[in-house]
């Protein structure tokens, strides 16, 4: 059985054109995790995501989907490695990704 | 070309005729059309998918990633030159050769990949096949044409079968992927048994040559080393034997369950003897229609590309004196060759602490000047993510050991503990649950001491971030599966495996370590090897005779009994 989110949740995303991360912030999209939305319940986070899965036909982002947050002495961090990861960049190529203030685009 | 005095050397290999520069062009093309229906929205994700996976495109944890082709792991300057151009202009100025002898860009833009499929096709190559439910990149041993222990160059059959499997309309959509290797010697260097089809070339009683065909074999989630298919099968008869594998597998397989879709698992279910014999049942129909024969004259013609270099006679066969560093380069990076004064030099890129397999667009470069001074033109990529110089002057060796050092690539380490195969793992795969690539690091940085090294002697270490198994961690002395626990990066010890001629599949130790514990829990196990082996006897021997007790023992800090 799919493992069910619990806490708080982002919704993530990859750009058509370029494949780049992007984060949900209101109805748009933005590169840096810190910069997008935080659903606080269940309720306004699968909201979000019908809306993104809604807007799939306008083709500008792919693979919308939602992951678990949590607050870190007063900064989001994704709970999972994988989401650190995907939010940052290679762990084995600093100098590549978000983590270098690099944007795919 | 980074040394203007270097010239450009046209290496004996498969060239394009006029069909294939058709063929190729036209696909990339036919793809154009797609990317740009795709983003006009005409094509919508789910009917984008398959076609861009068909044409070697990923989306993955970063961005678009996409594989490029090397067939049989055989690489002219020409092309290393373009992977550089390409790197340099279109990704992070680096690439990863993978464990299916490609090579991989990881920060690719959609929008972009038809001028790259272009410039591409320019030197000859492509993408396609190098993913989907078809048959993948077909791969060889490195040492191919230049060792003296096979019986003939496997890359003709190889080339033979890349052209059959192209695109055949019966092939396209199976099941699953299909990964076919061939080689002709005793020594496998291709991990041939763990393929889903392996060809060896062999000769029978008669002294005839003609080809041993095995099936089944596979990583992944069930892990099978292959099955014999046929010892001998006839030069003329390989491709209706091959097609006859292959029709089964397509119709007879399960198509219900992703995880039973392989071959493997329809050989293992049915039995090989039953494969055998359903197979031998297409096969005489297949000679019965007689339209898949291989003619002699087509064997020949495609013989003729990968002629061996003209080879200078009256050098000297000693590799020459040039330090210590030079020497151990040379004890471990230097294989026999079949022509006197020359050598196979192997190029690891695994210098300990270096991302195993990659490559900057720099490197690369200097790479193919090498491969311009001092060997024909040519490189070869192995499954082991290294790179190989099939044919130098012994005289030559120490003037590319310098060069190499200069690319921080001259580790004298090929198949040694800190040779290790490592996927890009949860740093890259949107598939992996943990990552391989600084776990393989660790582990490098650990042993980096070469008389450490050279003590403990042969032990492949192989890392996967998740049960696909992209990182041979199955086939690994010392396997790796990386595992998520709640988020959290686990590490399985697996121990046993082998990708060799002596295949068998390794054994999981228990439960998983975590990403601090891994690297000591492994010089744990290699110090109860180095405690109980006896003379001569490598790892996976003492292994195979005293058991996985003592190891796990060690491994998990029990006190022995």
């Amino acid at each position: 059985m799919a493992h069910q989110n619990q806490g708080p949740q982002m919704l993530t995303a990859n750009r058509l054109r370029d494949g780049d991360v992007l984060y949900r912030k209101g109805d748009g999209w933005v590169p840096m995790l810190a910069d997008g939305d935080v659903y606080k319940d269940a309720t306004s986070a699968e909201s979000a995501l019908a809306a993104a899965m809604a807007e799939l036909t306008r083709n500008q982002v792919v693979a919308p989907y939602l992951f678990e947050v949590r607050d870190v002495n007063g900064k989001i961090k994704p709970v999972k490695e994988r989401e650190i990861i995907r939010a940052a960049g290679p762990t084995v190529h600093p100098h590549t990704g978000k983590q270098a203030g690099q944007v795919n685009a | 070309m980074l040394n203007p005095l270097v010239k450009p050397v046209d290496p004996n290999m498969y060239r394009y005729d006029e069909f294939d520069a058709q063929f190729v062009g036209e696909r990339v093309n036919q793809f154009a059309g797609q990317v740009a229906r795709r983003l006009s929205g005409e094509l919508t994700e789910d009917q984008f998918k398959p076609l861009r996976l068909m044409n070697g495109l990923y989306l993955q944890l970063h961005a678009y990633m996409l594989r490029i082709a090397v067939p049989y792991g055989t690489l002219s300057s020409k092309q290393m030159r373009k992977l550089a151009h390409i790197a340099r202009t279109y990704d992070k100025n680096f690439g990863h050769f993978t464990t299916r002898t490609n090579l991989q860009f990881n920060w690719i833009k959609l929008v972009d990949v038809p001028k790259i499929l272009r410039e591409l096709a320019d030197v000859e190559m492509h993408c396609i096949q190098t993913s989907g439910n078809c048959v993948r990149n077909v791969t060889a041993d490195q040492f191919a044409g230049a060792t003296d222990e096979e019986i003939e160059d496997p890359r003709p059959l190889a080339e033979i079968i890349r052209q059959w499997s192209s695109l055949h309309p019966e092939f396209v959509f199976l099941a699953r992927k299909f990964k076919i290797a061939v080689g002709a010697c005793e020594q496998d260097r291709a991990a041939m048994q763990w393929h889903d089809m392996a060809v060896q070339v062999v000769k029978n009683d008669q002294g005839r040559i003609g080809y041993l065909v095995m099936a089944g074999g596979g990583m992944g989630r069930t892990p099978y080393v292959a099955h014999v298919m046929n010892e001998f099968v006839e030069r003329e008869d390989i491709l209706a034997y091959l097609e006859a594998v292959l029709r089964v597998y397509n119709q007879d397989s399960r198509r219900d369950n992703i995880h039973k879709q392989r071959i493997k698992i329809l050989i293992n279910t049915i039995g090989p003897e039953e494969m055998r014999r359903r197979v031998a049942r297409e096969f005489e129909e297949l000679k019965r229609m007689g339209t898949l024969q291989l003619p002699r004259e087509e064997l020949d013609r495609i013989t003729a590309y990968f002629a061996p270099p003209k080879f200078e006679s009256g050098l000297s066969d000693t590799i020459p004196d040039a330090g210590p560093g030079f020497a151990d380069w040379a004890a471990t990076n230097v294989h026999k060759h079949k022509a006197p004064g020359y050598a196979i030099a192997t190029i690891t890129l695994k210098t300990p602490g270096q991302v195993p397999g990659d490559a900057t667009a720099e490197q690369m470069e200097v790479i193919a000047d090498l491969m311009d001074q001092f060997s024909v033109g040519e490189v070869r990529v192995t499954h082991e993510q290294n790179l190989v110089l099939p044919h130098v002057r012994k005289q030559d060796l120490p003037a590319i050991y310098a060069k190499l050092k200069e690319l921080d690539f001259a580790a004298p380490n090929a198949g040694l503990i800190t040779d290790i195969i490592a996927c890009p793992g949860l740093d890259y795969c949107d598939l992996a649950n943990a990552r391989s690539i600084p776990i393989a690091q660790s582990i490098a940085k650990k042993f980096e001491n070469l008389d450490r090294q050279h003590e403990i002697g042969e032990l492949k270490i192989k890392i996967s971030g998740c049960i696909n198994a992209c990182g041979h961690h199955h086939a690994g002395h010392i396997g790796i599966l990386g595992v998520d626990k709640k988020g959290v990066e686990f590490y399985q010890l697996i121990l046993g495996g082998s990708g060799a001629e002596d295949a068998s599949v390794g054994e999981i130790m228990g439960p998983g370590f975590g990403e601090h514990e891994i690297a000591d829990a492994v010089e744990r196990v290699v110090n109860v090897y180095l405690k109980l082996r006896q003379p001569g006897e490598r790892f996976l021997d003492a292994y195979r005779r005293i058991g996985m007790a003592p190891f796990k023992d060690a491994a998990y800090e029990k006190e022995a009994a």
